[in-house]
């Protein structure tokens, strides 16, 4: 490009010669210079006064609103996570909860039925205990009663037989004893052979 | 520039060459018959519209730039006005450009950090560029503010002082001479030849090609045009029948070349503003 102008600009001089001489095409007139430099001075001035400032402050307006709302996003995605962590967590809490209230039911019902075990078994002992108390109770009394009937009635009866030979309060004690330890004496040989 | 009528007609023919195919007449009368007129770099210096002969010397193309200066500064300072945290379309058109120049110019070659101080002047210099470059293809302007060297000599100038001063803060004046004049790693004896070449690199040839180059390319993408078109012109309007055929050619030519010219302008605004930062990238480096 420059070569071509170098030579339109040689054979146009040539043409031409007689007005304008080619060297003023690289050497300023004064006036050039004073007018560009207006206008250059008009553009710089309009540039760096208003039209550069202005698309700065816009450019960088947009770039922090840009990241702003990047930077928000971020935020809000992060407190999400958060909330879903923390949900995460409550729910696992809740689970492990219920397992241990679970847990905890089944041992206290296993207690209670122990317990309740226990308690009907230590009833049933005490009243078995009782039974078998009051039975040994009346079998003494029963005994007594009986010792004492039979003594009677075996005295009347040998009074009767005997007749009042049997009179004497000793001597009749001691033949109802004597007769009783026989008697017993044969009821535990009879048991005895029995057990044989 | 002399006043004469014949050579006056020529300007005004070649100028709105684009614009107007109805400007042929004058010509045509003026010499005549039917010739065919190279585009001149007298279409780089047109007569002055105001103050005549003083500094203040106001010509067409000084016109065309301060239309291109207050369409830019328009645009930017509407758009900014309404600019909005959700952009709009042409919002969004105007963020690109302003991404594109830190993102892909600034960031990738003077790194994130460094970055921050260069892009406003980056960015300013870009659609500047861009903004007098693309004026060479719309019509009713045609030409390139970039054209007439005064403006691309103090696009380098800028450039020129950015980068010296940016060196200097870094390394302070000694150390920033030491580091472009005296580029560690060579034995000494080498400066001999290194020092002078670095220098000339430094100090003329960076600020020079990056003025030039601009110039040049618009310069050039202008004559192309001009001539693609009173060509087009010629063969269509003034030539015999046999010849038109040619001038549907030069018309596509200069159909294309309209939209290589498109792509030059904004290719050049690219180059000088990755150039301007490979430059203060450089300068503020320890090791190179």
């Amino acid at each position: 490009m420059s070569a071509a102008a170098i030579t339109a600009a040689v054979v146009t001089a040539a043409e031409s010669s007689e007005e304008i001489d080619g060297i003023r095409l690289l050497i300023p007139e004064p006036a050039d210079i004073l007018w560009s430099a207006v206008v250059l001075i008009i553009i710089a001035v309009a540039f760096y006064k208003y039209a550069l400032p202005t698309f700065n402050r816009i450019l960088d307006e947009r770039t922090e609103k840009i990241e702003g709302g990047l930077a928000k996003a971020e935020s809000v995605q992060a407190e999400a996570a958060a909330a879903l962590e923390e949900y995460h967590l409550q729910l696992a809490e809740a689970r492990t909860e219920a397992a241990r209230i679970r847990e905890d039911a089944r041992t206290e019902g296993g207690q209670i039925v122990a317990e309740a075990r226990q308690k009907a078994q230590d009833e049933a002992a005490r009243i078995s205990e009782t039974a078998s108390r009051q039975i040994e109770a009346e079998r003494q009394q029963a005994e007594v009663q009986l010792r004492t009937d039979v003594g009677s009635l075996a005295t009347q009866l040998a009074s009767k037989i005997v007749g009042e030979s049997l009179e004497d309060e000793v001597r009749r004690t001691r033949v109802v004893d004597r007769f009783l330890d026989e008697l017993e004496a044969s009821a535990v040989a009879t048991s005895g052979k029995k057990g044989s | 520039m002399p006043a004469k009528t014949p050579g006056t007609g020529r300007h005004d023919h070649q100028e709105t060459a684009l614009s107007s195919l109805a400007t042929v007449l004058p010509l045509a009368s003026d010499e005549g018959g039917s010739t065919f007129h190279a585009p001149s770099i007298a279409d780089f210096f047109p007569p002055p519209i105001l103050f005549e002969g003083t500094i203040f010397e106001f010509n067409r193309i000084q016109f065309v730039r301060l239309v291109a200066a207050v369409v830019l500064v328009i645009v930017f300072v509407t758009i900014a006005r309404r600019a909005k945290l959700v952009p709009g379309r042409s919002q969004n058109l105007i963020e690109m450009g302003l991404d594109f120049v830190r993102v892909n110019v600034a960031e990738e070659i003077l790194g994130k950090e460094r970055a921050k101080k260069h892009v406003a002047v980056l960015t300013t210099m870009f659609f500047a560029i861009l903004a007098f470059n693309i004026t060479s293809i719309i019509p009713g302007l045609n030409i390139a503010g970039t054209a007439l060297i005064g403006l691309p000599v103090l696009l380098a100038a800028w450039a020129y002082v950015r980068y010296l001063s940016a060196g200097v803060s870094e390394h302070g004046l000694g150390g920033f001479l030491k580091a472009s004049l005296f580029p560690p790693g060579v034995p000494w004896y080498m400066y001999v030849l290194l020092t002078p070449i670095e220098f000339l690199t430094v100090f003329v040839i960076r600020p020079a090609t990056l003025a030039i180059r601009l110039m040049a390319n618009m310069v050039a993408g202008h004559l192309m045009l001009v001539l693609c078109f009173s060509a087009t012109q010629y063969f269509l309007v003034d030539s015999a029948l046999a010849m038109k055929p040619f001038g549907v050619l030069t018309f596509v030519a200069g159909f294309a070349m309209t939209l290589f010219e498109a792509f030059v302008a904004a290719l050049q605004a690219y180059i000088f503003v990755v150039l301007t930062a490979v430059y203060i990238s450089l300068s503020v480096e320890h090791e190179h």
